[in-house]
């Protein structure tokens, strides 16, 4: 009976183990958000630049081989509410009393564009089972690969962006979203939101150098001229960046392989910014970077921690059962208790049999 | 100990009556349902969004479905872990259940995947990925599946006399049975941590670190209660004696598993600050406390020991504790999920009727399942004749 005993408290033992290594997250074991790759591509949005033409709307609907959408009666136009299995980039507008002025918060109108903000630690690519979402370890693109994916969506219940989205009208849906048009870098296109803006309020660019440039912008005086980029972003240092002098031929990294087209900067009115780069720190910071005049919450951007879910969810995936430690210890554990404790049972069913 | 130890035996009895009737019909229509979506999609069934792009196939079907089907688990656990023999007679019964749980979940996510012709995907090394908690759960479901099938084949073994392949499996029943007990630890506590991906999507009031340790106590809470509520009704049913005297100390076991729960729960909400949360004038708060009061139930239903000697109360215990894991369930996954993180997206969910047919031929398919084994293969333990003659007839 002692040894019964013994073993009731070995199985306390582990219990109380697995309990203890849940309930108490040790900072060292928690696994850090991640940052942003040094090389990763991203948009900036200014949404006091944008004019609401929604040009963007159409060059991604045409690139990505998107039927229209409709929300009036008249099927006409190409009128998605939201972003879907087959919008990955929309326009939304923000609407205030009598919407007298653009960008301000009270009786005016802004303008924000929704799209995937390609996380430095993506919700969608840690929640995704077959790694059909995955992270390119280079440019930081969030890439989905429908051939391996299983349709559950929990990378659209995951996001906090909303941008996953499912066809659920197909027996083969698939799940759609903005990829930075990865499929077109090949030719030497980058986002065909950005290249077709005629404002430059979507900047195509390294997100360091976006990053900047937004920092520029916020230091500018409300009201007072600048020069502002269009279509793609080219810093000074891009050559040397793309490994053609100081990188001695040995970097083969074929970054910036894109179409030569002339320098479309222009003059324009510096807007009235609120000093916040909204995917600068929001959940480890984001690849897609965005300026606004209204709050941002106002405008559908969620108000986000600094530390990504993914790296929750992750420091209690990795705590429970990193090299599987924790399962075969409580598996040992249980095999040796089960081991005893069935053959008392069948100790007594034989003696009942005898009983009888 | 030897005396209350039934072998057990086939109840008998006809196939065809008005309950079997019924679930055929349901399952009738369910699979009607589901030529419907596999043809034309999920959109064409279901009121899913991308809002809300899990409904009740999910957190029904599979997250509470599989909570439902612990009985196993915790009974088992009972027995031959902590050494309490005398429940022994509760183990197939309890298995049974669990077997068609699982086995339905399993087979009820198939019917949720968009792609789902992919699904192996899931057991391939190329393209698993160990950091996702849907990955883990899973693999686990699916190897407990296995796990509980082999368990639980010695009532076909002794049905169909093999007596050489049960006396091979009774040598590794040890290992099945630890195998038993630890995949439901390990999944049941990761379908709890399936909500932290989402982040501040979840209301804090269910968003936790301490999530698994929370759906794991919980299961093991609610698959006694599934127990209490199965062998009333199956009694009941079948006009069996009740099995009071296991049914009794069971009882209390359960409330000292579901008093641990309750501190746990509110403890953790104290320490988080979330508590107040509970006091707003919203539905999440309401949501809260209808799944509390759940919980809290069974100690005002069968608190003193005259009250767990009443099967009635027992059958009300079982039940309270059955919604209240619905309801924390349903509470985490949908009530509680703000998909737009305090911005309005317009994004509703309600379950469309052909989705709930599928969900309810689900059920229905259980119990089907449930009769025709207990009638034909030996799981209930054997009856006295005079009371077992009158249940077959």
């Amino acid at each position: 009976m002692s040894d019964r005993r013994n073993f009731l408290k070995g199985v306390v033992a582990a219990s109380g183990a697995a309990v203890a290594a849940t309930v108490l997250p040790t900072k060292a074991e928690a696994r850090e958000t991640k940052q942003r790759p040094p090389d990763a591509m991203g948009l900036l949005y200014d949404a006091t630049l944008c004019v609401g033409c929604k040009a963007c709307v159409a060059a991604c609907k045409q690139v990505n081989n998107n039927p229209a959408e409709f929300s009036t009666l008249d099927h006409l136009w190409d009128t998605p509410l939201d972003t879907s299995g087959k919008t990955f980039n929309l326009i939304k507008m923000y609407r205030s009393g009598t919407m007298e002025t653009k960008d301000a918060e009270e009786n005016g109108y802004a303008f924000m564009k929704t799209s995937c903000m390609h996380c430095a630690d993506p919700s969608c690519v840690s929640a995704c089972p077959v790694s059909a979402m995955t992270k390119n370890p280079e440019n930081g693109i969030v890439e989905y690969n429908a051939d391996a994916c299983i349709g559950c969506r929990y990378c659209v219940a995951a996001c906090p962006f909303g941008i996953p989205k499912y066809q659920y009208d197909s027996p083969t849906g698939q799940i759609g979203k903005c990829e930075l048009c990865r499929h077109r870098h090949k030719d030497g296109h980058y986002s065909a939101c950005a290249e077709v803006c005629p404002t430059g309020a979507t900047l195509f660019g390294r997100t360091e150098d976006l990053l900047a440039e937004a920092k520029r912008r916020l230091a500018l005086k409300p009201g007072s001229t600048a020069v502002f980029p269009r279509g793609r972003l080219r810093p000074e240092d891009e050559r040397r960046l793309s490994g053609k002098e100081d990188g001695k031929g040995e970097r083969k990294r074929k970054r910036h392989a894109w179409k030569e087209e002339p320098d479309q900067s222009y003059e324009n009115v510096v807007g009235n910014y609120l000093q916040h780069v909204y995917g600068e720190k929001e959940y480890g910071g984001t690849q897609v970077l965005k300026l606004s005049a209204v709050p941002f919450q106002k405008v559908g951007m969620p108000d986000l921690p600094p530390e990504a879910a993914a790296a929750h969810s992750e420091s209690i995936q990795h705590m429970l059962y990193g090299g599987l430690v924790m399962p075969f210890a409580v598996l040992g554990a249980m095999t040796y208790v089960a081991k005893r404790n069935v053959h008392h049972d069948e100790h007594d069913a034989s003696e009942e049999k005898e009983e009888r | 100990m030897a005396a209350n130890h039934h072998a057990p035996a086939p109840v008998g009895g006809n196939l065809f009556n008005a309950t079997t009737l019924v679930c055929g019909v349901l399952i009738a229509i369910m699979i009607a349902v589901l030529a419907v979506r596999f043809v034309f999609g999920l959109g064409a069934v279901t009121n899913l969004n991308d809002g809300y792009p899990w409904g009740i196939w999910v957190v029904v079907d599979v997250v509470i479905g599989s909570a439902f089907a612990c009985g196993g688990f915790s009974v088992a656990m009972l027995v031959y872990i902590f050494n309490k023999g005398q429940y022994h007679p509760l183990v197939r019964p309890a298995l049974l259940a669990s077997l068609f749980g699982y086995t339905l979940a399993g087979i009820g996510v198939i019917f949720d995947l968009g792609r789902w012709w992919n699904f192996w995907h899931i057991f391939s090394p190329s393209h698993a990925n160990p950091n996702s908690v849907m990955f883990e759960v899973a693999v686990c479901i699916s190897a407990y599946i296995v796990v509980m099938w082999l368990e639980f084949s010695p009532a076909f073994f002794e049905k169909w006399g093999m007596v050489d392949a049960k006396k091979k499996l009774n040598k590794v029943l040890f290992f099945l049975i630890a195998l038993g007990t630890v995949l439901p630890m390990m999944h049941q506590s990761s379908l709890g941590t399936l909500i932290v991906v989402m982040g501040v999507q979840i209301n804090p009031l269910w968003q936790t670190q301490i999530i698994p340790l929370l759906f794991l106590l919980s299961a093991i809470v609610i698959g006694y209660g599934v127990v209490l509520f199965e062998s009333c009704v199956a009694s009941s049913a079948y006009r069996r004696k009740i099995e009071l005297h296991l049914l009794e100390p069971l009882a209390k076991v359960m409330l000292g598993v579901l008093a641990v729960f309750i501190v746990v729960r509110f403890g953790d909400l104290v320490v988080r600050g979330a508590l107040p949360l509970a006091f707003k004038g919203n539905i999440a708060a309401l949501a809260f406390w209808v799944e509390t009061l759940c919980f809290l139930a069974p100690f005002a239903i069968i608190g003193n020991a005259s009250a767990r000697r009443h099967p009635g109360k027992l059958f009300l215990a079982g039940t309270a504790i059955m919604l209240g894991g619905i309801f924390m369930r349903i509470n985490a996954f949908l009530i509680g999920y703000d998909t737009g993180v305090g911005v309005d997206t317009g994004w509703n969910y309600f379950p469309s009727v052909p989705e709930l047919m599928v969900t309810i031929g689900m059920f229905a398919i259980e119990v089907l399942g449930y009769i025709i084994i207990t009638r034909r293969f030996p799981v209930l333990p054997r009856e006295d004749a005079g009371i077992a003659n009158s249940a077959a007839h």
